[in-house]
């Protein structure tokens, strides 16, 4: 994962559930091709394929709220989307998409003034968001917490701690 | 400290902890539901072949079951193969029901407990006095492995609960209130905890629904504390004579906020499409035309629930536009219902019967066409959870679902009793 992402921003409201995002129907899919295929289609035939040309997506308060469906964060990806930055997320979702190796950022102050379209640059390792001149900051992650995110997710995260350990059993 | 600080502090091996720190905790129990094939998938990716604890893990089949696709069944199958080549002998098969009232019903919750599972409404856990909450797949493969996961512990909110509910309110009603009142991320992140002189007269059956409805407002974690109704229930179900501990704050933890409800002055409240956050009084929505009511989910198919909707509907005829489907939460719940008449009585009034588990709530049979309206005993109305982008879903008490689906729209159960 890189440190600083740079994109055009899709603005959404408050309360995005993650039904919305990926109806429980295509929770059988894991992989983020086929998941980004469905993902926000309950909003409208063509309405996924409209975000793909974004990089970024913006939204409100409570984003990913509802089910603790990990497909939501995964699907958002295989649209090609490189991060979320919202005024609050639901807790649920907070947690999925650093494990599933999406960078999200809680960041009040650019949602007021931010459009559909604008190009905005995030810079994770600063915990600093620039667009139209302006700089915003948000609070950093925990150290552990960022390099889950660092390593693409918890799965990568777990497989480098395991053979990490069958080295040192090794060498032990 | 406030009991979600208590049972963290605890289970990450600390004297003390305060909110907004990350700790290192081991949970005692995680559950996975229908999401077992995929945390086991994760498992195969990352190379592990050992679990920290067999006994802590519990398996249960419980949404799109039994298998409705091949697709389903193979993942079935791998969850199935998982249990037995890890020897987790919590495993409950696709007849056993939802997996959150299937866990208490065993007597796997117990208070001061810390579970966590691959559902969000495992917060249910509280109305037992244990801290439950809901991580993702990858997570749960974490947990299976090491034991432990990272958790940030949770300001507190605290909700007195006065006086009684007049006839035909229940406290879906008072959590429909709530998340009016407070909004969707109202409790964000916090752990809610339920006190006041009305909580002793609540069957635990209604603090299901409570601890479960508060989902809906954003909490991690929410508890009604253990009391004798809370011992009694256990009593009947801790088979595995587990010592516990049950959990309660000590008189000088600090809360964020603190809200404050007459249970007298509420009235049916009902949650209008699409988000669980937009209730209206019944008598604002009085009328509504419905074309299905499910009276089903972890939130509202009890035993009590069905006990409820029987009453109403005893001797009265469900509306002919109707489709009434009923859909116990778990075996046991059908058994009871079975033999105590209510089921033959739900179905002699017009309903259908369904097998016990998640059912329509999961989109599993029940689905929607474009336009219709289902009125729902479950926890939540987003668009399209049940079917058609077009369709719209109700939320209401299981009262009101019986008086609504009689009328053919959305009724005030008071006039029933
Ligand atoms: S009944 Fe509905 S809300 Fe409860 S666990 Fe099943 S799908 Fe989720």
């Amino acid at each position: 994962m890189e440190s600083i992402i740079q994109g055009r921003v899709f603005k959404f409201g408050d309360n995005i559930n993650s039904d919305v995002i990926i109806p429980g129907r295509y929770l059988i899919y894991i992989d983020k091709e086929r998941l980004g295929q469905h993902a926000f289609e309950m909003l409208g035939e063509g309405f996924g394929a409209k975000l793909r040309s974004f990089d970024i997506l913006v939204a409100g308060r409570n984003f990913g709220c509802g089910s603790a469906r990990e497909q939501a964060a995964t699907a958002i990806q295989g649209l090609g989307v490189k991060a979320v930055v919202a005024c609050s997320f639901a807790r649920t979702f907070y947690r999925n998409a650093i494990n599933d190796g999406l960078p999200i950022v809680e960041c009040p102050a650019l949602y007021p003034v931010v459009a559909e379209g604008d190009v905005i640059q995030i810079d994770l390792a600063a915990g600093k968001i620039h667009h139209a001149g302006r700089e915003h900051t948000f609070p950093k992650m925990p150290d552990s917490v960022r390099q889950i995110l660092e390593l693409g997710g918890l799965a990568e995260y777990l497989k480098a701690q395991l053979a990490d350990e069958a080295h040192r059993a090794r060498e032990g | 400290m406030t009991i979600a600080e208590k049972i963290l502090s605890a289970k990450s091996g600390r004297s003390a902890v305060t909110p907004g720190e990350i700790v290192e905790a081991y949970p005692d129990l995680v559950m996975s539901h229908t999401a077992t094939w995929r945390s086991a998938s994760v498992m195969q990716r990352v190379g592990a072949t050992r679990l920290y604890d067999p006994d802590r893990l519990a398996i249960v089949l419980d949404h799109i079951s039994p298998a409705k696709t091949e697709k389903y069944a193979a993942d079935q199958q791998a969850s199935r193969n998982f249990a037995r080549q890890y020897g987790v002998g919590k495993f409950y098969d696709v007849d056993a029901g939802i997996a959150h009232l299937v866990l208490m019903e065993a007597g796997h919750v117990a208070p001061g407990d810390l579970i966590v599972g691959t559902d969000s409404h495992c917060t249910i856990y509280g109305s037992l006095g244990a801290l439950g909450t809901g991580i993702g797949y990858t997570e749960v493969t974490s947990v299976w492995i090491t034991g432990r996961l990272w958790m940030k512990v949770p300001e507190s909110v605290r909700i007195t609960l006065d006086g009684r509910f007049s006839t035909g309110v229940y406290s879906k009603d008072l959590m429909l209130y709530l998340i009016g009142t407070l909004g969707a991320d109202g409790c964000s992140y916090k752990s809610v905890e339920f006190y006041g002189n009305a909580i002793p007269a609540l069957s635990v059956s209604e603090r299901m629904t409570m601890a479960n409805l508060a989902m809906e407002m954003g909490v991690k974690c929410a508890f009604v504390p253990p009391d004798l109704k809370t011992a009694e229930y256990l009593q009947a179900r801790l088979t595995d004579a587990r010592p516990y501990q049950p959990v309660y704050a000590d008189t000088d933890a600090v809360y964020l906020e603190q809200v404050d409800v007459n249970l007298a002055q509420l009235e049916p409240m009902v949650a209008c499409p699409h988000e669980v956050e937009n209730t209206k009084p019944i008598g604002e929505v009085a009328g509504t035309h419905i074309d299905q009511a499910f009276l089903g989910s972890c939130a509202n198919a009890k035993y009590e629930d069905l006990v409820v909707a029987a009453g109403i509907l005893k001797g009265r005829r469900v509306h002919p536009g109707v489709r009434l489907i009923v859909t116990p939460g778990s075996k046991k719940i059908m058994l009871e219902a079975m033999n105590s008449g209510v089921l033959q009585t739900l179905l002699e009034a017009g309903g259908m019967v369904t097998n016990p588990g998640c059912g329509a709530c999961a989109g599993d049979g029940g689905m929607l066409a474009d336009g219709e309206v289902c009125l729902s005993t479950a926890n939540r109305n987003f668009l399209g959870r049940m079917g058609s982008g077009k369709s719209s879903i109700y939320l209401s008490s299981p009262a009101t679902l019986a008086a609504s689906a009689i009328e053919g729209a959305i009724a005030d159960p008071r006039g029933f009793f």
